[in-house]
């Protein structure tokens, strides 16, 4: 069949034809309307699903403000947040930040929580030149765990939190506080955490021997480990009185009540990352009384969002009331991880450019609900950090507690009470 | 010397609990041919269903039992009648793709009921009990009461395939399927009734692993390890052997990371691979292949 130009077909071309310079016209008017995307990465399943487990609330209160644009230079932009899942796990991190940037071609990514999210996600953005914003990671595995050079730093990536520096100041200024032997065992599993917590140069030994501390370290153990038999002998051995270190929940869960078994019974027990969520506290019964653990964020932090408006308080209550559960630390984080990236979409010279998102985030200047934000090239190029103090789990009325005990590394955060030993 | 002594002691009081991973694993093996990859998550929806059972009845961890393993026991029925022997025939993989997608759906259903908090049962002053038995080694009460348990569990399991009607059945079906239904036996039964006793001793694996440490929905595969290990240590199939199974694994970590706690885990693979070499067919076998 050949085809034939009907008369209709004629005059429908004919008026598109006139009709084009209009619509060239128009296209200007379109761009104030361009789409800005954002790419997220957290763990929302998995074993690290505890650190992503705000991210739903918070993805809903920053879309719910965004709903209405993002205004840059007198225009306003359309924001689109796409969140994904890494399942806890760094080649699934990685997979999805490919996707986002290759696939739905976002503009500027963030992502969250542990070595295993921040490291493949922003390694994809370097690979790719775009900009990445990261958070919730200590410094030191975010940035030699990605064979990070100090003198040169990465070009499109950047994060704020803590460092293992500042778990050492406060962990040593929490423990000067009671009267102890100062002989502390050394719990450090074999993974990012364990490796860079137990490093012996830059890691804990150095600096507890440094503060008059005598570190007793039997070696890293795998995590999920059914036994600690070896540790707990080994600490009982030397008498320690103090017990530190980083493991996660279910570690730390068979340590301690084989520490009970074994008759094992040390007046401070410091650990990172087990202690943080109010639920295992709570899943240890009492057992999880007098357990002290670093301090990010509590809802008595003097810090407010510059998006919202909402002091800490009024956002974890906030989170309580929308989910009827209780606060935990990377909320505030996980808002200001958006909190920065919105203000950095907002000073962009053109928020679409990679070049020009980058130039903002360098220039970044934000009071956030975790303190300042502000690359400075302190400690390294691509990292700022946030404030940290030390805490320990107190019953109150039946209920655990996070009371500050310790805040000479962070004097602007109000103390909540002394630390006392474990009974 | 003590030192030692007791760090042997833990290990072997450990094993009981790798044997009661193990049991379940052998016993569908022995008598089906199915290897379920989901056994660890089922492991943690035991311990969940003990969680509801002693929030919402307010019982005691151990006292639950009564509840959780007739539970587990009947949710291991209706998966065997109802899923799994619709996979079962010639061909070893389709079983183990479909409880492999189990487990998947296991772990991501329960993160959706009970979310990714790190729960753990409380069995209160039972669980810091310990009794010095020289100097320098101590037994707590509780892998004290475990150690107990799983050798009971194994003892009745072996009673039960030697001495009942119903182990007939099971040795039956396992040494011919074909001749068993000849004689009369109805196999979708057999096979069902193996995954409720199976399940049933999930349940107290289940039930002492939440009591001893922390669970939440993702810690069911890295607990299988072990269960397969006792497995193939003792032998296919062989009661006592993945007793046996498990203590030697359970003694070889514990000893590996005495020496240090990075090869914890390594001493318990190299005596597993050592037995795997030595004698492939495990120590004490029932089943060939």
């Amino acid at each position: 069949m050949t085809k034939t130009i009907s008369r209709r077909t004629l005059v429908k071309t004919g008026i598109g034809a006139i009709a084009a310079p209009a619509m060239f016209g128009a296209l200007p008017a379109q761009a104030q309307t361009a789409t800005i995307k954002i790419g997220h990465v957290s763990p929302k399943t998995g074993p690290l699903a505890g650190f992503g487990e705000a991210d739903n609330f918070i993805l809903e209160q920053v879309r719910g403000i965004l709903s209405k644009g993002l205004v840059n230079g007198g225009k306003t932009y359309k924001v689109e947040i796409i969140s994904k899942d890494s399942q806890s796990s760094a080649s699934r991190a990685s997979e999805v930040a490919s996707e986002l940037i290759l696939g739905d071609k976002v503009n500027l990514i963030v992502g969250s929580a542990t070595p295993d999210t921040t490291n493949p996600v922003a390694d994809q953005a370097e690979i790719n030149e775009v900009p990445c914003i990261t958070t919730n990671c200590p410094w030191q595995p975010y940035f030699f765990g990605r064979k990070g050079d100090p003198k040169k730093g990465f070009t499109w990536t950047y994060h704020f939190f803590w460092g293992l520096e500042d778990v050492i100041g406060s962990f040593l200024a929490l423990w000067d506080t009671l009267p102890t032997n100062k002989v502390v065992g050394g719990l450090f599993p074999n993974d990012a955490d364990g490796n860079a917590w137990g490093d012996k140069e830059r890691g804990l030994p150095p600096a507890l021997a440094a503060a008059g501390y005598k570190l007793l370290d039997p070696g890293r153990y795998q995590v999920m480990n059914n036994d600690f038999t070896a540790q707990i002998s080994a600490f009982k051995a030397a008498g320690a009185e103090i017990v530190t270190g980083n493991m996660i929940p279910p570690d730390f869960a068979t340590f301690w009540s084989q520490a009970a078994q074994q008759g094992f019974k040390p007046k401070i027990v410091t650990i990172g990352k087990a202690l943080l969520f109010p639920s295992v506290i709570e899943s240890l019964g009492e057992r999880g009384n007098g357990l002290t653990s670093e301090v990010w964020w509590t809802p008595n932090h003097p810090y407010k969002s510059g998006l919202t408006g909402q002091g800490c308080k009024d956002l974890t209550e906030a989170y309580t009331k929308a989910t009827n559960r209780p606060w935990t630390q990377p909320i505030g984080f996980q808002h200001a991880l958006f909190e920065v990236a919105i203000d950095v979409l907002k000073r962009a010279k053109n928020p679409t450019d990679p070049k020009a998102i980058l130039d903002s985030i360098i220039a970044t200047n934000y009071e956030s609900i975790v303190g300042k934000v502000q690359w400075t090239g302190q400690p390294v190029k691509n990292v700022t950090k946030t404030a940290l103090v030390a805490g320990q789990w107190q019953r109150k009325n039946g209920k655990s507690e996070l009371v500050i005990a310790e805040n000479k590394t962070a004097p602007n955060i109000p103390m909540g009470g002394k630390l006392l030993p474990i009974s | 010397m003590t030192e030692w002594l007791n760090v042997i002691l833990q290990g072997v009081l450990i094993g009981g609990l790798y044997a009661m991973f193990a049991a379940g694993l052998s016993l569908i093996f022995g008598v089906m041919r199915l290897v379920n990859i989901a056994h660890g998550d089922l492991i943690v929806l035991a311990a969940y269903v003990a969680l509801m059972v002693t929030q919402t009845l307010g019982l005691d961890p151990l006292t639950s039992l009564l509840l959780v393993v007739p539970a587990m026991a009947l949710i291991g029925y209706a998966l065997q009648r109802l899923l799994l022997n619709r996979t079962l025939g010639d061909d070893l993989l389709p079983p183990l793709l479909v409880t492999f997608g189990l487990s998947i759906i296991i772990q991501n259903g329960l993160l959706e009921l009970f979310t990714a908090d790190s729960r753990k049962l409380q069995a209160g002053a039972i669980e810091v009990q310990t009794f010095q038995m020289m100097e320098g080694v101590w037994v707590g009460a509780l892998p004290l009461i475990q150690f107990i348990v799983a050798v009971a569990v194994i003892a009745g399991l072996q009673m039960l395939f030697y001495r009942t009607a119903l182990g007939r059945a099971f040795r039956a079906t396992s040494d011919d399927q074909a001749v068993a239904q000849l004689m009369g036996l109805d196999t979708r039964h057999v096979f069902a009734m193996a995954m409720a006793l199976s399940l049933a001793v999930v349940a107290i694996a289940g039930v002492f692993l939440a009591v001893r440490a922390n669970f939440d929905p993702s810690i069911g595969p890295a607990r299988l390890i072990f269960g397969f290990e006792a497995v193939i240590i003792g032998g296919l199939g062989s009661m006592w052997g993945t007793l046996a199974g498990g203590v030697i694994l359970g003694v070889s970590q514990a000893v590996g990371a005495q020496i240090d706690p990075g090869w914890q885990l390594l001493a318990g693979h190299l005596a597993f691979l050592a037995i795997l070499a030595v004698r492939p067919q495990g120590l004490f076998p029932k089943v060939s292949g």
